[in-house]
């Protein structure tokens, strides 16, 4: 038989409220196994209290070729940013 | 260094293709594993980091052999938390080596069957209980050498791993240390083990490095790609240059009668290792080579039943998880 076991990718969340953050990955047979694995891999200093895995063929990713087309149109509109907006300082705290 | 000897690969890729590649890598950019890359780097890398997963794997070994042994609870503690950390950067590093396109089963076929290699360290017999304090100050300080500037390589997913390896490794170093002090201020008898553990693991230590690579092509190459930062002695150098002062600290003597501060470079001078032992080890003809791969090759074959139970296992699950919507 010896089939390889898939691959799963781990996301923890920290103490602090943030969101899951992508750590790393793991081989298991299912995600139950998946999250038992991680915890020992992934949380041995108290790094989350919550996980979450998905097999990694269930990801579907950005291409790295369209980088330009995907994210180029961001670069010139800074006016999404307030440093954008000039506000004089005696208008006050803004 | 875990990851020893390590050849680059030829490449033979698009002039063009590779001059855009090298001028992401000048700039400091991530290579991300979805990237186009020269099949020379990516080659190479699979080499280096499953290597270094391998010595890590490997490397529990010697170690292992101590933990029913330990002194006291405490310690037993200690070096159970290492062992499991070693098996956890090993898992880090496969699936860093995973992202460029070999599987975890290949690699762990090309250990058992002697194609690729681990760190000649762990072909070395760990034969008292100094020697668990030995090997995390002078083991684990020598790879912490090799891994700190490796957070920075070009690589994405081995930078990472790198990252999260280097967090947990000044533990090791410092409990291998901690057992150090603890037997140069014991008995009489204690103190001579330490030394005994000091005078074995010295220039086996100074080896991981491997031998003089600044002529070499090899690292050369490496060097520009950024998955090799340092050259082979300067890292050793490093090494000597932070271990000297400690051995003074520990009061124990250094095996090398040639060691001193040398005032004119601010450096140590030191005796390179017998490099003809390190080839006979790398040749498999260590003292421990043979029941390191025989430790490892039971296990993988004692455990072929448990991945097996647990696939079937999980398809069985599945299965009814289906049948039964």
């Amino acid at each position: 038989m010896s089939k390889e076991w898939p691959l799963w990718e781990v996301f923890i969340r920290g103490a602090h409220g943030m969101s899951h953050r992508h750590v790393g990955s793991l081989h298991a047979a299912n995600a139950e196994h998946a999250i038992r694995n991680a915890r020992d891999v992934y949380t041995r200093r108290n790094e989350g209290v919550s996980i979450w895995v998905v097999e990694a063929a269930h990801i579907a990713a950005s291409n790295p070729s369209e980088k330009g087309p995907l994210y180029d149109p961001a670069r010139d509109k800074v006016y999404r940013h307030p440093t954008f907006y000039d506000v004089p300082d005696d208008a006050g705290n803004m | 260094m875990y990851a020893q000897m390590i050849k680059s690969e030829a490449t033979e890729d698009d002039p063009e293709k590779l001059a855009a590649f090298q001028a992401r890598i000048d700039a400091g950019e991530k290579i991300e594993p979805k990237d186009w890359m020269p099949e020379g780097y990516r080659k190479t890398l699979i080499r280096q980091i499953g290597q270094h997963a391998h010595s890590e794997i490997v490397g529990q070994l010697p170690e292992g052999n101590w933990i029913t042994r330990a002194p006291t609870l405490e310690r037993k503690a200690n070096l159970l938390a290492k062992v499991q950390d070693e098996a956890g950067h090993g898992l880090y590093l496969y699936c860093a080596a995973e992202t460029l396109g070999v599987s975890r089963d290949d690699l762990t076929e090309q250990l058992l069957s002697g194609r690729m290699k681990y760190s000649s360290i762990f072909n070395y017999p760990t034969l008292t209980w100094a020697d668990m304090g030995a090997v995390g100050w002078l083991v684990d300080g020598a790879a912490i050498m090799n891994q700190v500037p490796l957070q920075r390589t070009s690589y994405g997913p081995y930078a990472r791993a790198m990252v999260r390896i280097c967090k947990e490794e000044s533990f090791h170093q410092r409990q291998g240390f901690h057992i150090m002090m603890a037997m140069v201020n014991g008995t009489p008898e204690q103190k001579r083990m330490a030394q005994d553990a000091l005078n074995r693991f010295w220039y086996p230590a100074l080896m991981m490095f491997g031998p003089s690579d600044k002529d070499s092509v090899h690292s050369a190459q490496s060097m520009k790609w950024r998955i090799k930062m340092n050259t082979n002695d300067e890292l050793r150098q490093k090494f000597v240059d932070e271990t000297a002062p400690q051995a003074a600290y520990l009061g124990l003597t250094i095996p090398d009668e040639a060691l001193t501060l040398n005032e004119d470079t601010g450096h140590y001078d030191f005796t390179q290792p017998d490099w003809s032992e390190f080839h006979d080890v790398l040749a498999d003809n260590g003292p421990c080579n043979v029941e390191r791969m025989s430790a490892r090759q039971k296990a993988w074959d004692d455990g072929a039943w448990v991945r097996d139970a647990m696939v079937a296992h999980a398809e069985k699950k599945r299965a009814r998880k289906v049948a039964a919507e």
